[in-house]
């Protein structure tokens, strides 16, 4: 099966592809959300130091991890698209900030009420917690950035060198729990085996199945409404059915 | 477990449910959000459309 994928990096082809896609994504993200909250709440046992706040992690882990990788993800396509000029990529990289932002938020958020209770402090200016946050203020500073420029091709090429440059920072966040004796803990979920009961596994990889497919989702929503501002003086826009109507 | 119980999660209530809350919330804004983004989108795109003018309108913005 020969699918020649050049033809959708042009945002005309790309907006099909992503409307039909979409719901593909966000209907098994929602089932899976469901799946994992039920595993997570009725399912998996209390944990035996940690009491009930331990089900945080659920959802603390899965927010955490992608918000790392989708600022690995934005950057590469900002560096596509720096590179090859291609329009498609920096739009993708514009759609990725905001959920990056949001999960970069969600990670500290959750984070901070899962310490005050195991730690007994809401923050601590812990290598792991620093560099999320440091992260999350990178995630504002590109949207701020590009929001700022006019010029839109020239807002990509500014987002894309701070992307780029603050992508340094993601692997600072991953190995700063090896680097560093900080007070967060290392990863339970090893490649040698892990520790954890099989129905908090469980949940943690449901919820984070589904939080991946929200991310794909939203993106492709959000990436669709950015083609339609940019590409807004092309004809094939014009021609659109939700367009005409 | 009796839902009281649940709701209580021994304790730890507050913290349990403030960050499930928030990420739910959150998450709802992101979504409407989205969608009110892509309406406005298609909006300009209408009135561009209907006054024939294909020129650009981000000056007016």
């Amino acid at each position: 099966m020969a699918i020649n994928w050049f033809k959708y990096s042009a945002p005309s082809t790309f907006y099909g592809l992503a409307g039909k896609l979409t719901p593909w994504f966000a209907w098994p993200s929602a089932i899976l959300f469901c799946i994992g909250m039920y595993i997570g709440f009725f399912i998996a046992p209390t944990d035996a130091t940690q009491g009930e706040a331990y089900r945080i992690i659920f959802v603390h882990v899965p927010v955490s991890i992608l918000s790392m990788l989708i600022y690995l993800i934005m950057a590469g396509y900002a560096a596509l698209g720096l590179v090859f000029n291609t329009r498609l990529s920096s739009m993708m990289a514009t759609a990725l900030a905001p959920t990056g932002a949001i999960f970069a938020f969600l990670s500290l958020w959750t984070g901070a009420l899962w310490g005050k209770p195991t730690w007994g402090a809401w923050w601590v200016w812990d290598a792991r917690l620093t560099t999320e946050l440091i992260m999350l203020f990178l995630y504002l500073g590109f949207i701020a950035l590009q929001a700022s420029i006019e010029d839109p091709r020239r807002a990509d090429r500014a987002g894309a060198l701070l992307a780029i440059v603050g992508s340094v920072n993601v692997p600072i966040i991953y190995f700063s729990v090896r680097w560093w004796n900080t007070l967060h803990q290392g990863s339970t979920m090893k490649m040698t085996g892990t520790s954890m009961h099989i129905a908090m596994q469980q949940a943690m990889f449901t919820m984070m199945a589904a939080l991946w497919l929200y991310v794909i989702a939203i993106t492709l929503v959000r990436v669709r409404s950015i083609i339609l501002e940019r590409e807004r003086n092309t004809q094939w826009v014009s021609e659109l059915r939700e367009v005409t109507l | 477990m009796n839902w009281m119980n649940f709701f209580l999660m021994k304790g730890y209530a507050w913290y349990v449910w403030g960050s499930y809350g928030v990420v739910l919330v959150v998450i709802a804004i992101e979504i409407a959000m989205v969608i009110r983004k892509r309406k406005i989108a298609l909006q300009q795109l209408r009135l561009i459309c209907e006054n024939g003018l294909v020129a650009d309108l981000r000056n007016k913005e």
